[in-house]
Parts: C-alpha cells; structure tokens; sequence
C-alpha cells in the first residue's frame, strides 16, 4: 500500500490545526488587550496578554501534540492488560500479527472497562501508537472480527489520521466546548444590562465569531473518507473482509451505550460511541453532521470486497 | 551560450532524477531483504515455541499421542535442514502438521476445558498467522520492488546496475490459506 499521499496530506492538516489553534489564542489576546488598554493600538501599555495567550497557545499545542494520545486514553478511563487473562493474550497477538502485516512498530494497547464494543486508536507516529478496545468487544467479538477491529485501527495509525484525530481532540474538543458554553452565556448575558463583565462578553464574542470557522476545520479533519479508507487498508492487511464486516455489525447491534466517550473524543472511534442517528442516515445534513459512515454502507462496501 | 545552458540543465536534471532513481531501489531492496529476515524471525520462533507448548499438553493428550510426534519430529526436521530448499519443504511439513493438531483441538470439545491446551491453540494460531503475514508483508514489498525496476524508465537505471528480481514465496496448496484462514476459535465462544 502507498500511504505516502495520505501521510502528506495529514500531516499539513495538523500543521493547519496547530497553527489555527494558536491564532485564535493570539487573537483573543489582542482583543483583550485592545478592550483593556482602550483601542489605544500601539500605546504605552505592553501587550501582556497577547504574549501569555500566545505563550499558552504553544504550550498547550506541544503538551497535546506530545501527550495528547495519554490525555485521551486517561479520559476513556483505559487500563493496560493483565496478564494471565487469555482474551488479553489473544488481543496481545493479534495486534502482534497486523504488526507484521503492516510493517510498523507493535502499537501500546490498552483495554476499556465498558461493556458496549468498540475500540479507538491515537498517538502522533506509529512509534508512539495507542490502541484501545472496549471489555465488551473483547467479549463480543471473536478472533477474526478482532483481527478486522485492530487492523481498522492499524490502518489508520499507517495513514497518520491517528495523529490528525488526537491533535482534533486535544485542540478542538476542548475549544468547542468553550465556544459553545460562550454562546449560552452570551444569550445569557442579553437580559442582564451589566456593562461590568467587558473581559468576558469581549471573550465570548471571540469565540462565538470564531466557531463557523473551527466547525469547518473540523469537518475538514473528521472527513468520514477515512474511515472508508481504513476498512479497505484493513482488508489489505487481513485478506479478510468478512472479519470487520462481522465486527462492525455486531458493534452496531450492541445496545450498551459507552459512557466515558463525549463529543470530542466520539471521532476517534471505529463505530461512533454517541449512538447519534446522525450516522445511520443518509443525504448531505446526515454527512455534515455525522463523524462516521453510515454503517450500512460501510459493512456492504466490506462484503462487496469478498464477493 | 544559450543553448549551452539549455543543454547543461538537461543533463543535470538527468543526473539528478538517475540519483534519485537509484537510491530509491537501493530502498527498496533494503526493504525487501528486511522482510525476508522478518520470516526467518517468525520461523524461528515457531521453532523454539513448539517444545514448549507440546510438553505443556502432553498429558491432556495422551490419547493423541501420534500427531503430537509428528508435529515435533517435524520441527526438529526443520531445525536440521541444511539448505534452503530442504528448510522450505521441511516448514510446509511442520505447518501441515500443526493444521492437523489444531483441527484434532477443534474436534474434541472436552479438550477445550484444558486451559493448557486453550493456550497451545492461541499460541499456535498467532504463530501460524504472523508466519503468514510475514510472508504476506514479504511479498508485497517484493511484487513493488519488481516493478520498480521493470517500469520504464527506472528499468534504464535497474538494469545499468545491475539489479535482479526477486523470488516471490510461492505458497505450496497446504500453505495457501494460511494468512487469512482463522484456524481455531470462529465457533470458540
């Protein structure tokens, strides 16, 4: 497989995020100190705040970049396996088998205690790779649909889209977050005549301005191509697409609902956690919305590989 | 003059595309070599997991006593082989014969209580796939090597200096499903 396209083009997409990211620190930073200093541009007062923004916007961006996948792992709650547990050691070797069949370095895994299936890769190189699977996959799925599960998640560490998704979580999870409790607050805000809080309406105002832009970009990231391209990579690597097909079925069928996983870690997954209707439906609003395929289509494209 | 210059710009974007060009299959048959070293790594570690792994069941299976014989006499034929070609039929003995002992596995049920012998089908399962992959992984490094040196114009470069093509692993019928077949554990849980 050549996956020289993909890679460049996932690494200027997390260039792209990186720098987006710390733009829009910087720019609330100079809008604060503009409101503070009084629209006095270039006056006496040192810029204080654009530099500690900018300060933090690097900060932040590096300790993500570098420890992002750790954060996200530590989030979700995941543990390393024990040993003795046999469906650990099964889990242990077949990683250890799509190792070998995608010629990268075995990846660290970790095992979900949680009981819906699913499983989720991060980490910003294939040296630094993190696979994590659900208990309940564990114990739904068996060794070939295991096998196709890992080897999803092999395919998109060989991509670099583990890189892009970790820096999306660490960056944007927590942005969007903040700009969507900034449009509440705002709307909030209307009723109350309190001119007093400058720092936080210019705060609000920022990020609410900014959030067209950061769905956008995400869109761009969380592009549901790739998790077309991962299944078709996974069959290259297994030979084998009944496997994935079978385990993607039995996900979706799962009623168990995966408690740890929010919005902003939900476009890691193989199988979207949040259980939205969005990815079961169709059309352009479905598409917009949705970080994963519809799994219908996903699971006959698999089949249409083995006929 | 201009001409020259003209000509001068062609023969080093020659030069430089024919660097590249070579360094680029030098590469790939560093990469071609590793892989093949990969499936020597695989063997191996069949090699020294088999011992183990029978005398841990020996008991459990005493009543298939033949086809554990047979799976070591066939690993200690493939440690002993003295070439290469002697080393290839040897191992397609040896995977024939653990095919069999996993199928003996799977068709006693009462076995699979034995978490020894729960043990020995996993182990041999992931040994038999990472063998299989290896060889998978070998070939498509290989196949792209191959055509590397056979599209033109790399083929002026390949053939200037003088590279060969290498030998894909042909998988003899027995052999043939081994990557993407899963031996054991489809009706296991």
């Amino acid at each position: 497989v050549n996956f020289y396209e993909r890679q460049q083009r996932n690494r200027r997409l997390t260039a792209l995020l990186i720098g987006s990211f710390v733009l829009l620190f910087v720019a609330l930073g100079v809008a604060i100190d503009v409101a503070v200093a009084g629209l006095s541009v270039g006056g006496e007062r040192f810029p204080y705040l654009t530099l500690v923004a900018l300060l933090t916007a690097i900060g932040i961006a590096a300790l993500g970049h570098y420890r992002g996948a750790d954060w996200v792992m530590a989030s979700l709650l995941a543990e390393p396996l024990r040993d003795g547990d046999a469906e650990h050691r099964e889990l242990q070797n077949i990683a250890a088998e799509m190792a070998i069949a995608s010629g990268l370095p075995r990846p660290r895994l970790l095992v979900i205690p949680d009981p819906s299936p699913n499983a989720l890769a991060a980490g910003r190189d294939p040296a630094h790779a993190t696979i994590a699977v659900t208990s309940g996959a564990l114990a739904v799925l068996d060794r070939e649909e295991t096998q196709g599960v890992v080897a999803h998640e092999m395919a998109h560490i060989a991509n670099r889209d583990t890189m892009v998704m970790t820096t999306v979580a660490v960056l944007f999870g927590g942005v969007v977050m903040l700009s969507d409790w900034a449009r509440r607050s705002l709307y909030l805000a209307r009723d109350r005549k309190s001119g007093g809080h400058l720092l936080a309406l210019v705060l609000a105002v920022g990020l609410v301005a900014i959030s067209p832009l950061l769905s956008r970009l995400l869109a761009m990231a969380v592009s549901r191509q790739r998790e077309y391209q991962a299944d078709a990579t996974a069959v290259e690597l297994t030979r084998n697409p009944e496997g994935l097909a079978r385990a993607l079925e039995k996900i979706s069928s799962s009623r168990f609902p995966f408690r740890a996983a929010t919005r902003g870690t939900a476009h890691l997954f193989i199988v979207s956690p949040l259980g939205r209707r969005a990815d079961e439906r169709e059309g352009a609003w479905a598409a917009l919305l949705a970080t994963h395929p519809p799994l219908a289509d996903r699971v006959a494209l698999l089949r249409g590989m083995a006929a | 003059m201009r001409p020259m210059i003209v000509f001068l710009a062609l023969v080093a974007a020659v030069g430089v595309w024919g660097v590249w060009t070579y360094n680029r299959l030098i590469g790939l048959r560093n990469q071609v070599q590793n892989a093949w070293k990969q499936i020597d790594v695989q063997l191996k570690r069949r090699h020294d997991l088999i011992p183990n792994l029978v005398a841990a069941v020996k008991g459990a299976m005493e009543f298939e006593r033949d086809t554990l014989e047979r799976v070591m006499a066939a690993r200690n034929r493939a440690v002993a082989a003295p070439s290469r070609q002697e080393s290839v039929a040897a191992e397609g003995e040896l995977s024939r014969a653990l095919r069999q002992l996993l199928a003996v596995v799977e068709n006693y049920p009462t076995l699979r209580a034995n978490e020894n012998v729960l043990k020995l089908q996993e182990e041999l399962t992931t040994t038999e796939n990472q063998l299989g992959f290896a060889r998978q992984f070998y070939n498509d490094i290989a196949t792209r090597f191959n055509t590397q040196q056979e599209v033109f114009p790399a083929s002026v470069i390949a053939k200037q200096f003088g590279f060969q093509r290498t030998e894909l692993f042909v998988a003899d019928d027995a052999d043939r499903a081994v990557p993407s077949v899963d031996l054991s554990l489809r009706q296991a849980r």
